[in-house]
């Protein structure tokens, strides 16, 4: 089989089961195919060839002893945000660039006891700090569908990833739209837990509030697949809710009749890209003709306040986890010095890259004595209004549904010398992130060959009905069929 | 809103974070563009409300404090950019 990098996690969970196929076999297909399209896509900071194989002959014994899971056995690509014990986690920055956790994330142990097989390590803006994968220290990622574009970020590798066939699925990470925003670019599936719902242990903090871990798959049925196994109580996370996980497959059903779904009005925003607009408003319509009781007159009052109130609270926790990286315990150390303060600051100031030390030099000055109340306090109540707009709105509907960005995707250089253009990227995902609710982002049609995404929004824990809304919209269009020709 | 070049200055040393001349100029224009889009929070009235620090409704979570076996030291030394005798190596910090 020729094509067999191409297939699904439930597919080849069936092959896997039924012997047609063994996870070397299809490991050694999916890195084959890796290598062949990676020149042209660059997802991949690390390509773990070895493990991988390694990896696949257990999972091939476990398999014939009997012990099959849906994920046993199927080749997967890691956000480098995410730590893998014994494989490089770069975050994509020099600071980084040759740590090498003695620890798992708590995600990885998870998939490890599911029988995992990593490939690789993706491609992402610096600490997740970016909208497009350009602010990685290493190198840009291109779109799988259209190379001269950005595949969106901060999970840009993973998205192209997925979407050109490089893994059957990957991870991602989501702080105000990392997992979503290069979903929809890139045409794959993107999942936002409910924060709480994954375990961050492991998870190389951004701004801990916000931040969740979540899966980018080429299809719904997947998603659920990522949720069953990484989702849960964690005690090194006390964030994380104590409550069961329940079976996600069991929401894949294709009936949403009755089901109420608002548009608020305020996310199809001015500048948006009229084509986007249609490509959303078509896909609403085919919700409704599915039985779902559409209501396009929903507003969420405050949404024109979270780009600001994003900007000031996520840098500021930023600025917070990244004063770890001072060149002591691990990481890029500037040595040529015997002064403890220059020491530290060299190593920042060559460690880190514009954007994060512009984020670092922002959430500084919102903490900073003076302008704590007018900014971060600030911020944080208007955080409050955001998460109050949300929950009113749930009390009438299941779920809202918005576009997941104002365009698709854009050229590559198009606005790196613009922080402000590039936060406006992420301005319909980030109101989600502030009031902790999840959000699945699939693909919902094409402009100009480049794909839309559409986003599905639940109240807190409720992805069972994200999936179930998404399943229905999947199994009734064509688009997650779509591949993109890589040239 | 305009920040001075002092000001650019004084948020960097607050961070420890080391700034070139170049990016002194840079930030100021740049934070300067980016804080003017902040202004809009002026127009919220956030009288008596409470803030928000994080979404999901946990409070004082507690677990019982019980030893367990901490990672081997030559793993945690593994990454040390500097160290001796089993520890962290750093510049003197009293000089």
């Amino acid at each position: 089989m020729s094509d067999l990098h191409k297939i699904t996690i439930h597919e080849a969970h069936k092959l896997l089961k039924e012997k047609k196929v063994s996870s070397v076999e299809l490991t050694e297909a999916v890195l084959e195919h890796l290598h062949k399209v990676e020149g042209k896509v660059r997802a991949c900071v690390t390509i773990t060839d070895k493990q991988a194989l390694e990896y696949a002959k257990a999972a091939d014994k476990a398999i014939a002893a009997g012990n099959i899971k849906p994920l046993t056995g199927v080749p997967a690509l890691i956000k480098d945000v995410i730590c893998t014990k014994g494989i490089r986690t770069t975050c994509s920055s020099k600071m980084l660039e040759n740590f090498v956790p003695p620890y798992d994330a708590n995600v990885i142990e998870k998939l490890k006891a599911d029988g995992y097989v990593i490939v690789g390590k993706t491609n992402m803006d610096e600490f997740a700090m970016g909208s497009s994968t350009e602010n990685s220290a290493f190198f840009v990622t291109h779109n799988p569908w259209n190379l001269d574009c950005v595949p969106g970020g901060s999970s840009g590798g993973s998205a192209a990833a997925t979407a050109s066939d490089e893994a059957i699925y990957s991870l991602g990470s989501d702080t105000g739209g990392s997992i979503r925003q290069p979903a929809g670019l890139c045409g794959v599936v993107g999942l936002k837990p409910t924060y709480g719902r994954v375990s961050r242990y492991g998870l190389v903090a951004f701004a801990s509030s916000l931040d969740q871990i979540g899966p980018i798959t080429k299809d719904v049925t997947d998603s659920a697949l990522i949720m069953n196994s990484i989702s849960g109580y964690d005690k090194r996370d006390s964030t994380t809710m104590p409550c069961e996980v329940p079976d996600y497959t069991k929401a894949l059903k294709s009936d949403i009749r009755n089901v109420r779904i608002g548009i608020p009005k305020e996310y199809f925003v001015e500048g948006m890209q009229p084509a986007v607009r249609k490509a959303v408003e078509t896909a609403i319509q085919k919700l409704e003709e599915l039985g779902a009781k559409v209501d396009r007159n929903v507003s969420l009052p405050y949404t024109e306040y979270a780009l600001a109130a994003y900007y000031i609270l996520a840098p500021s926790e930023a600025s917070a986890n990244l004063a770890r990286y001072d060149g002591v315990k691990y990481g890029f150390s500037y040595r040529d010095t015997t002064n403890m303060w220059e020491a530290m600051e060299k190593t920042k100031q060559y460690g880190f890259g514009a954007e994060v030390k512009r984020r670092i030099m922002l959430g500084t000055y919102a903490l900073s004595a003076g302008y704590y109340d007018a900014y971060y306090l600030k911020a944080q109540k208007v955080r409050t209004l955001i998460k109050r707009d949300f929950e009113k709105a749930f009390g009438q509907y299941d779920v809202l549904v918005t576009p997941v960005s104002p365009t698709t995707a854009f050229k590559i250089g198009e606005k790196v010398d613009d922080p402000v253009q590039m936060y406006l990227s992420d301005v319909c995902t980030l109101p989600i992130n502030i009031a902790g609710v999840p959000a699945i982002s699939i693909p919902a049609g094409f402009v100009d060959g480049l794909p839309v995404g559409m986003q599905i929004i639940g109240k807190h824990f409720s992805e069972e009905m994200l999936l179930r809304v998404a399943y229905a919209y999947e199994q009734a269009t064509p688009w997650h069929t779509k591949k993109p020709t890589i040239a | 809103m305009d920040l001075s070049a002092d000001e650019v200055r004084h948020i960097a040393l607050l961070a420890r974070l080391g700034i070139s001349d170049d990016e002194v100029e840079k930030f100021r224009n740049q934070l300067s563009h980016i804080m003017e889009n902040f202004e809009i929070l002026k127009q919220v009235d956030t009288t008596d409300l409470p803030p928000t620090a994080q979404s999901v409704n946990l409070e004082n979570v507690y677990r019982p404090d019980e030893p367990a076996p901490s990672l081997p030291p030559s793993d945690v030394l593994a990454n040390a950019p500097g160290q001796e005798d089993g520890s962290f190596k750093v510049n003197a910090v009293l000089e």
